[in-house]
């Protein structure tokens, strides 16, 4: 039972993260892509986390691969906001569709 | 289990290797920087997945480090270096 929510969660994870990329080559200016980033890139990774951290044989190792999370979480919303502060700025315009 | 974590770790790693065509697109710097920060997070999964297949534990405190790094050198990006050499709309078409 746990090993199949496991490769469930490792699946979704990889799925996330694929959809992460495909953001990150298809949306049209630096703040959608900061968005495909910082949101579906993270999420994958937090389920490819919990994913380990279900198959791990002691707690502790357990907690230590759920810490990375919150740590990239933290880590990812700061770095969002800086780079979409100085973009904005530096004056670079947001996309719209009528352009 | 292994074969399904170091298949899904070549999967991540394809998923790298395809973004760094958007940094070789750009148009502007920070969107070189942000591959750099998927390397951050992705990379952070691609080793816990090899450290959790039996390459060593001693990998998942490689990601910890790996996860502080790409957030100092993003806020670094961000605060210090990143300058306008140029308009970003006139960068678009040289």
């Amino acid at each position: 039972m746990i090993e199949i929510a496991s490769s469930v969660l490792l699946y979704s994870g990889a799925f996330f993260v694929f959809a992460g990329t495909v953001g990150l080559l298809r949306f049209p200016d630096v703040y959608s892509r900061l968005h495909a980033l910082a949101k579906a890139d993270n999420l994958g990774l937090g389920c490819v986390l919990l994913g380990l951290a279900l198959q791990s044989e002691s707690l502790a190792a357990a907690l230590k691969l759920l810490l990375i999370w919150p740590l990239a979480l933290a880590a990812s919303a700061a770095v969002s906001y800086a780079i979409a502060r100085r973009a904005d700025a530096l004056g670079i315009p947001p996309w719209r569709e009528d352009q | 289990m292994t074969g399904l974590e170091f298949s899904l770790a070549l999967f991540l790693l394809a998923n790298l290797v395809v973004a760094l065509l958007a940094a070789a697109r750009g148009p502007t710097a920070a969107d070189r920087m942000l591959v750099a920060l998927l390397f951050g997070s992705t990379g952070v999964g691609i080793l816990a997945l090899l450290g959790h297949a039996g390459v060593g534990h001693a990998l998942v405190d490689v990601a910890l480090v790996l996860a502080l790094l790409a957030a100092i050198t993003g806020i670094a990006f961000a605060r210090r270096a990143w300058h306008a050499p140029q308009k970003p709309h006139e960068k678009e078409t040289p």
